[in-house]
């Protein structure tokens, strides 16, 4: 019973970890694309990029605040206090 | 006017005394062992004292007002130091019937009475001073005006004044249209309070004010308000009879934008609440590094990343105060749009 108790601890905090990196992959995917649309808009017509260059940093603002979302629901399973070892 | 400000004022009322619970934004268990997570969470939850350092045994802390409402006492006033040990500083000691436990939340030793606790927390004291940076702002611009209509702004009105423009020109009039003047004074408020607030808690010492979940929700409730007590015909016919739309696929339409009226301002809160918080956690997070490794290296590394990152967070304050007022605004654009009938 014990090590069944310790495996679902385990389990938990390797699921608080990975989707952590999952996280950090979406945000990297997701605001790397903007980026990446934003250069390439900036390319074709270098007078608008101020206005790119302001819409850019807002979409990318939106897109940290989602990963942010799953980064506290992984902190919320790592630092819960009925995990112990 | 004043009739609607006294409705407006009545229903906010009726709003916060039937549907209030105390909103304590940190979590009552967690566990002692965590040292590591003790360090961040203390930095960014509230607390009953105003903690600014501790030089080895010497804590610089301020103490601060503990005000109790229960119905068999009246209001009480102490100070957050008579619920302390006075060698160790530590909480838990019991006073008048009262005792704060080690999550800095405030309990009656008598478990059946009940009580509301209006203390002067940290974050409330954070709330004062954010005001009083704000009031000196616009009043020292509205007096620079006074004294000077026609030159340029001098002094604070000179980031005040491009501000104001900003939100006016950029945020209220391309998204509410030709009313946009009704809301312009809630969503500069908004704006600035949002600003202020942001920069004000990246300064080390402050509190975690806009990082207060219940804070972000109050704003929320505010934005709600400001919509949906604005709403035309137009926008709620939008809400509970999709003009449009086939009564098999209205019964599952119509839910779903009951929901939509809340899940809008939910987003913002939680918004602004997680990337104030989560970058308060990134600089704690390196700056307790230090201390996990004990080496100069480490300090030296961890400043560097401290200070990048401490930038990142000035922007993405400002960035965050501009998208909870964009989204303010947009909302209430689409309450109070005049649609052409099709």
């Amino acid at each position: 019973m014990l090590t069944s108790l310790l495996l679902s601890a385990g389990l938990a905090l390797l699921g608080a970890g990975i989707g952590a990196g999952i996280v950090a992959i979406g945000a990297g995917l997701g605001i790397g694309r903007i980026g990446g649309q934003a250069m390439e808009g900036i390319a074709r017509q270098p007078e608008a990029a101020g206005k790119i260059q302001t819409a850019m940093l807002i979409i990318a603002a939106l897109i940290e605040v989602v990963s942010l979302f799953a980064v506290v629901v992984c902190l919320l399973i790592a630092l819960n206090e009925n995990i112990t070892f | 006017m004043l009739r609607k400000i006294l409705c407006l004022s009545t229903l906010m009322s009726v709003f916060l005394l039937t549907l209030s619970t105390t909103a304590f934004a940190s979590s009552d268990a967690e566990g002692e062992s965590e040292n590591k997570t003790g360090f961040i969470m203390h930095h960014i939850k509230d607390s009953h004292e105003w903690h600014f350092a501790t030089f080895g045994h010497t804590h610089v802390t301020l103490p601060l007002p503990v005000i109790i409402y229960s119905g068999d006492r009246g209001l009480e006033f102490y100070m957050s130091s008579d619920f302390q040990d006075h060698e160790t500083h530590a909480f838990g000691v019991e006073h008048n019937g009262y005792y704060i436990n080690e999550h800095d939340k405030l309990h009656a030793v008598d478990e059946s009475r009940s009580f509301v606790d209006l203390s002067i927390t940290k974050n409330v004291a954070m709330l004062i001073l954010v005001l009083l940076v704000i009031f000196w702002a616009i009043l020292s611009t509205a007096k620079n005006y006074k004294r000077n209509p026609h030159g340029a702004p001098k002094g604070i009105a000179s980031i005040i004044e491009p501000l104001v423009l900003f939100v006016r020109d950029e945020v209220a009039k391309p998204n509410i249209g030709p009313k946009y003047r009704k809301f312009t004074p809630y969503l500069l408020t908004i704006f600035f309070f949002i600003l202020v607030g942001n920069l004000m808690g990246l300064v080390p010492g402050a509190a975690n004010l806009t990082g207060n979940i219940a804070v972000t929700m109050t704003l929320a409730v505010f934005t709600w308000f400001a919509t949906n007590l604005n709403g035309n015909k137009d926008y709620w016919k939008h809400v509970v009879a999709t003009p449009g739309v086939p009564l098999p696929l209205l019964i599952v339409i119509v839910p779903v934008e009951i929901i939509g009226l809340f899940t809008k301002p939910f987003a913002l809160m939680v918004r602004l609440f997680v990337a104030i918080t989560a970058g308060h956690i990134v600089i704690l997070s390196f700056i307790g590094l230090i201390f996990v490794f004990e080496s100069y290296a480490v300090g030296v590394a961890s400043t560097v990343m401290v200070v990048f990152i401490n930038l990142i967070e000035l922007l993405v304050a400002a960035i965050q105060a501009y998208v909870f007022t964009l989204f303010s605004a947009m909302y209430i654009g689409q309450a109070v749009a005049e649609h052409d009938h099709h």
